[in-house]
């Protein structure tokens, strides 16, 4: 198990490194930083004093070696926008993009678990697709417009929850509905087709065979064998939360990453973007080799790969 | 000796998409403690059905019904569901035919053997794995401590079988009922496991219910015989009487189809009955054998007489010889 973990290490420290090369490249290819430097209207000498003063005349290998270097030492060089330390302002904006992704994918874990399970229980009953119905309520509607229901009910007639901003826990609650009901019911399918077949599995009828409780065979043997695919969509699913919330981000005022990410875009940013992509991919690396790491401890055939 | 297991008048129905499915069509017979019962007949004759009607492990969509269905003095019939379950594992155990997929890949041998041991007997911890090694030591895999920290897939087919045996063992059943143990298997495994079985019976005194299509088993290992034939009994008696008189055509034939060691040149195709069984979907009226049967008489339309004799029974038109 510890070499199989530092194997995986080692390849998601690889993929890491040429993501980042790949990031740096496609990002330079997009636009002339020396221009974006100088800034609107100004003219061709200004851009190639620029150019020559930041070193963006040298071959892009070199910046990437330079860039790489500091960016290990923790420099993310300065904000062209915002002119202050990108380190400091992703640091900033990191913990809400990641509390928001993590929260929503444990709700979405909360819904989709119990309901996946029940349709699994009972399949083609009625139970199967009440469970399917609740899940699936949450993708039916546009996201934006399921979580301008929510500020409604919840912030404007109850007035029990704050509408936006990050000050405390209760302003995570709808922000982490909106988001994780959404993609509940990927989860929940996938739950249920899981447990279906681990149901019929033969490791189940010996379970059964031999008096075992109901809630050992349905839960120990055969639920851990069926969450195997639903922690790799976990990842997923927190992978794309994470840079994909945007919406969400905008409409409860976060002022997390993907917020961050989109001014640094609009703004032609570099440093902030190159930061902003850097960091998602690393995180998404991370998630993915988590995965693996889960998936190897669920399932012992996995751990010599 | 008192029965372990009495089952008369046994009915599972499916119900499938063609309408109801008769599976396993008024079974009766008795297994005696310590006694050895060889269920035999053709792919989709009732066997397993009757098994897991046994075991109370039925699929959703069957139904069972018994005049009586008796062991160890508890009426199953009437049994609840949780009264099923705790004999289920502890005073009866099944083995399977799958042994590469009936063990759970994500647990330890150790893990799941001991898991049975405590759900029924509770105890230690310690307690279950030293009943786990003693009986991995009894099924005849060597190293028994190291195995019980091994995962399924670490072991071979018959090793696995072995495994699933040493599971049924765990609370020391009064029987075992044994779906097809070593169908799956190599033949040289298959003889050891068969062996093994009658050893294990031997120093540990349970019943056992062997299910199988194979007549050279049959001969090999049962005290009694019970042919089933499109899910009824056809006949049934001791493995001597069955196999040195059988009554019925159908088991006659299967018997013409056991290779004979020495007469049969290797590669050359077996006898075979010809014909195919009919479905089983809705009723049969008269001897559902007769499209098969080289006897066959039109009084064989309407369903065939019972005949016994000394504890040997048969239904056919065709009476002691
Ligand atoms: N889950 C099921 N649903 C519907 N019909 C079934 C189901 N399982 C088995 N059957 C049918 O029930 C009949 C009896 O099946 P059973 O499995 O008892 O046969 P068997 O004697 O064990 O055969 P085999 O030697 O192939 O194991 C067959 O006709 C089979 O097609
Ligand atoms: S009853 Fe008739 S058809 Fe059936 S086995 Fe006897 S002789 Fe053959
Ligand atoms: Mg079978």
């Amino acid at each position: 198990m510890l070499g199989f973990a530092v194997r995986r290490l080692a390849l998601a420290l690889a993929v890491a490194l040429a993501v980042s090369a790949a990031s740096f490249v496609l990002l330079r290819l997009s636009g002339d930083v020396a221009a974006a430097i100088a800034g609107e209207g100004a003219r061709a000498e200004d851009i190639a004093f620029v150019r020559k003063a930041y070193g963006l005349d040298r071959p892009l290998i070199v910046q990437y070696a330079e860039w790489l270097g500091n960016t290990l030492r923790g420099d993310l060089g300065t904000s062209l926008y915002f002119k202050t330390d990108v380190s400091a302002l992703v640091a900033d904006k990191l913990p809400v993009t990641l509390i928001l992704g993590l929260s929503s994918v444990l709700f979405a874990l909360a819904v989709s678990l119990p309901l996946g399970i029940l349709a699994a229980i009972f399949p083609n009953t009625w139970i199967d697709r009440l469970c399917l119905a609740l899940a699936v309520l949450g993708q039916a509607l546009p996201n934006f417009f399921f979580a301008l229901c929510l500020i409604l009910l919840f912030s404007i007639s109850l007035r029990w929850l704050p509408v936006s901003g990050t000050g405390t826990w209760l302003h995570f609650v709808m922000p982490t509905i909106a988001l994780g009901y959404y993609v509940a019911p990927a989860f929940m399918r996938l739950i249920r087709a899981g447990m279906i077949e681990t149901l019929a599995a033969d490791y189940v009828r010996t379970a059964r065979a031999s008096g075992l409780s109901p809630a050992s065979v349905v839960f120990k043997h055969a639920l851990r064998n069926a969450l195997i695919p639903v922690v790799a969509l976990a990842a997923v699913q927190l992978g794309f939360l994470l840079g994909g919330s945007i919406v969400i981000e905008t409409i409860f005022a976060l002022d997390g990453l993907g917020y961050l990410a989109y001014q640094s875009i609009t703004y032609k940013d570099f440093p902030t973007t190159q930061a902003v992509v850097l960091l998602l991919s690393v995180v998404y690396i991370f998630l993915t080799f988590t995965a693996d790491i889960v998936n190897a401890w669920l399932d012992p055939r996995l751990r010599v790969a | 000796m008192s029965a372990i297991l009495t089952v008369e008048g046994l009915e599972v129905d499916l119900s499938v998409p063609a309408g109801t499915l008769h599976a396993v069509r008024d079974v009766s017979f008795e297994v005696a403690r310590g006694e050895t019962l060889c269920i035999v007949g053709e792919s989709g004759c009732g066997k397993s059905m009757t098994a897991l009607a046994l075991m109370g492990l039925l699929p959703r969509n069957a139904r069972r019904r018994a005049r009586r269905l008796v062991f160890d003095g508890i009426d199953l019939a009437a049994a609840s569901r949780t009264q099923t379950n705790d004999l289920r594992g502890s005073r009866m155990s099944m083995i399977f035919q799958e042994p590469m997929t009936a063990l759970n890949p994500a647990y330890t041998i150790g893990n799941q053997l001991c898991g049975v041991y405590r759900r029924h007997k509770g105890g230690s911890a310690a307690a279950a794995r030293e009943r786990a090694a003693f009986l991995l030591g009894k099924v005849g895999i060597a190293a028994a401590g190291e195995r019980l920290g091994q995962y399924p897939h670490q072991l071979s087919g018959g090793l696995r079988q072995r495994v699933m045996i040493a599971m049924a063992l765990m609370c020391d059943p009064a029987l075992i009922v044994a779906d097809e143990p070593t169908t799956a298997l190599d033949v040289t495994i298959q003889a050891q496991i068969l062996k093994l079985l009658k050893d294990l019976q031997d120093e540990f005194g349970m019943a056992l219910v062997l299910i199988t299509h194979d007549l050279g088993v049959v001969a090999r290992v049962a005290d009694s015989v019970a042919v089933m034939y499109a899910g009824a009994i056809v006949e049934r008696g001791t493995a001597a009487q069955v196999f040195a008189a059988p009554r019925h055509p159908y088991t006659a034939g299967l018997i013409d189809c056991i290779p004979v060691p020495g007469r049969t040149k290797p590669g050359e195709r077996l006898g075979a009955i010809p014909g195919t069984v009919p479905a089983l979907v809705g009723n049969i009226t008269g001897c559902a054998f007769r499209s098969r049967c080289a006897h066959a008489q039109a009084r064989c339309e309407d369903a065939p007489p019972q005949h016994a004799e000394g504890g040997h029974e048969w239904a056919c038109i065709r009476g002691a010889a």
